[in-house]
């Protein structure tokens, strides 16, 4: 899979195919690399031209890509490249600016201009209740225990009995190691139990796709392993996933396929060994070398060129960027 | 006891660090009691000497307060029901006044809005008094009783209204944004996430207003309660002994605060000690 740019971006221009969605999946209305159609399988989530300004920062250009089942994406790229803003419109925790999602067989279109319909708020939600997420920063509600975290949507959103629903809930604080955690309060866990809690709410829904956004990055060093276990572990098992990390090793070991993103564009897209091992944009190589998660042939020092002197500046004593001291080369006379 | 053999030239002695240590709590010890010493006799100083000052005019009678004191008394349960149902009405204005506050829609926004600044822009007696005297020109006769508890409890929802939608701003954005994810409607997630956490929030400040309640409480007595304010006036003035049953009704009020303050202080504490924490 080769990197491409794109062509130059027109806000205004319909996006081609929306409204065939079976003939849009065969083709990439921005020529990203994002679809890639396995034979015969049908996607689970499909995101297809999305366009995303915040003001006047246009922060995702045209992203296209189609997850199947059983499926892990893992979605790499700096901060404010607009990964995250990626995830969060998936399940419309940010509007699209223009584009559609499709999760599970419902499609939503962006429709940020219009106050939202009792009808599309109810779509939104659908989608949302198929593509569960994980977030950075847990966010347990604090005055539940986790087994009232657990139960609460279950209960309140899709209808289950109390008992039914306790019953799902353990199953899936066991799955995570926390049994014993049961009638805690969130406040009393650490980070990585606060974690592995929120993915286990998650799973309570029965998702069709789990949505991961850094679930590790807010994390101590000490407690992402027991985080990234877990999440390796439902991969393996067939889970669908999106995941947004910096945790190379992960991507590398877990993901089908590793989306790199750059100022709201895929740049190169293709299993771990390729993107990550093997980059072959200049970009790629860039984010990897700083990211020291590489295998690749870029040694870090490469990636950044050493500052080349000024000769302006440097007879003028002015520092430069990149230079702690300025470097003095000659005596001056200062008259 | 930790014991070592150096000493502190300086001090020109021969203690340990621990006796040092112990020496120096010692000292503080000391001074804390100092203090609390010096506050209570300054304490009894002042009222002792305002009390022994109104004595010895020889215009106060004690038998008098005698005879009227568990009249008066007899007030306080009214008052207490007063304050706590006119705070549990107020509360319930405050949330639906917060919730209207925080509306994107403009009819709500607005009709939240005008309840606040009207009753915020006008004074308690003149609401109470409106209840009671100027609704029945158009036929609407409430209770005294219904009038004293539904017009504080008017009134201090707009005021608790703010608190309210203080507390409800201060849930953390990432808590709506998982229940929106989890497929919970803006409504549940209103109730059962957002309005719980708001709710501890605004305790102790709920706490103050009651405090406050209790003295604003006395107003009730325009609309024909029988509480501790009325009795203490409507005896005073009959003979001509303010000063006995309003002094009376004052300590009453202000034991009130300083009991309710105490308490308040212990939820307080309770709740920040609590396992559940934002």
């Amino acid at each position: 899979m080769s990197a491409t740019d794109g062509p130059a971006f027109t806000p205004l221009l319909p996006v081609p195919g929306l409204d065939a969605p079976d003939a849009v999946s065969l083709r990439d209305p921005y020529a990203s690399p994002g679809l890639l159609t396995p034979d015969g399988a049908r996607p689970i989530v499909k995101v297809l031209g999305l366009e995303k300004f915040f003001g006047s920062n246009h922060v995702l250009r045209g992203c296209t890509l189609e997850v199947y089942p059983s499926e892990t994406i893992c979605l790499i790229g700096k901060s404010g490249s607009g990964k995250s803003t990626l995830l969060r419109c998936t399940n419309f925790l940010e509007e699209p600016t223009m584009g559609a999602i499709e999760v599970g067989g419902i499609r939503v279109d962006a429709d940020p201009l219009n106050p939202r319909s009792r009808a599309h708020r109810e779509q939104i939600r659908q989608i949302r209740l198929g593509a569960q997420m994980v977030f950075q920063e847990f966010n347990l509600f604090p005055h539940l225990r986790v087994i009232d975290n657990l139960i609460e949507a279950p209960i309140r959103v899709k209808g289950l009995g109390r008992d039914e629903a306790i019953a799902i809930a353990e199953k899936f604080l066991q799955k995570v190691g926390l049994t014993d955690k049961r009638d805690e309060f969130p406040s009393r866990l650490s980070g990585g139990q606060k974690q592995r809690v929120a993915i286990a709410r998650a799973l309570t829904m029965e998702p069709k796709v789990l949505l991961f956004d850094e679930p590790t990055s807010a994390l101590d060093p000490t407690l992402v392993g027991e985080v990234l276990v877990v999440m390796e572990e439902l991969a393996h098992e067939g889970a669908t996933m999106i995941v947004v990390t910096h945790e190379m090793a992960f991507a590398r070991e877990a993901a089908d396929r590793v989306y790199f993103i750059d100022a709201g564009r895929f740049v190169e897209v293709g299993p771990p060994e390729q993107v990550i091992d093997a980059p072959q944009d200049p970009r790629t190589r860039d984010f990897l070398a700083r990211t020291h998660g590489t295998g690749a042939h870029v040694h870090p020092s490469a990636a950044i060129p050493p500052p080349a002197l000024d000769p302006l500046r440097v007879q003028a004593g002015i520092a430069q960027p990149g230079l702690a001291v300025p470097p003095v080369l000659e005596e001056r006379d200062d008259t | 006891m930790f014991r070592t053999a150096r000493t502190y030239p300086g001090l020109g002695s021969e203690e340990t660090p621990t006796q040092v240590v112990e020496r120096i709590a010692r000292s503080r010890a000391r001074d804390r009691r100092r203090f609390r010493l010096t506050f209570i006799a300054t304490w009894l100083i002042l009222v002792g000497g305002l009390v022994a000052a109104i004595a010895s005019t020889d215009r106060v009678k004690a038998e008098f307060m005698a005879e009227w004191a568990p009249f008066i008394l007899g007030g306080v349960s009214i008052t207490i029901f007063v304050s706590v149902f006119s705070i549990i009405f107020a509360t319930m204005f405050a949330v639906v006044g917060a919730l209207g506050r925080l509306s994107t829609k403009a009819p709500i926004y607005a009709a939240a809005t005008l309840y606040v600044s009207m009753v915020r822009g006008t004074p308690l007696i003149v609401q109470l008094i409106f209840w009671y005297l100027a609704l029945p020109q158009f036929g609407i006769v409430l209770p005294g009783i219904v009038c004293g508890i539904f017009g504080l409890a008017f009134n201090y929802g707009a005021y608790m209204t703010e608190i309210f939608r203080a507390g409800i701003q201060a849930i953390p954005r990432g808590q709506i944004e998982a229940a929106a994810a989890l497929g919970m409607t803006e409504r549940l997630t209103m109730r059962r996430i957002v309005l719980p956490q708001a709710t501890r929030i605004v305790i102790p400040a709920i706490g103050n207003e009651f405090i406050a309640m209790i003295k604003d409480s006395a107003l009730v007595a325009y609309v024909g309660i029988q509480e501790t304010y009325w009795r203490a006036s409507t005896t005073g003035s009959r003979s001509f002994r303010t000063f006995e049953t309003l002094l009376i009704a004052a300590l009453i009020y202000w034991v009130l605060t300083i009991v309710f303050s105490v308490a308040q202080e212990r939820i307080e504490r309770r709740l920040r000690e609590s396992d559940v924490r934002i």
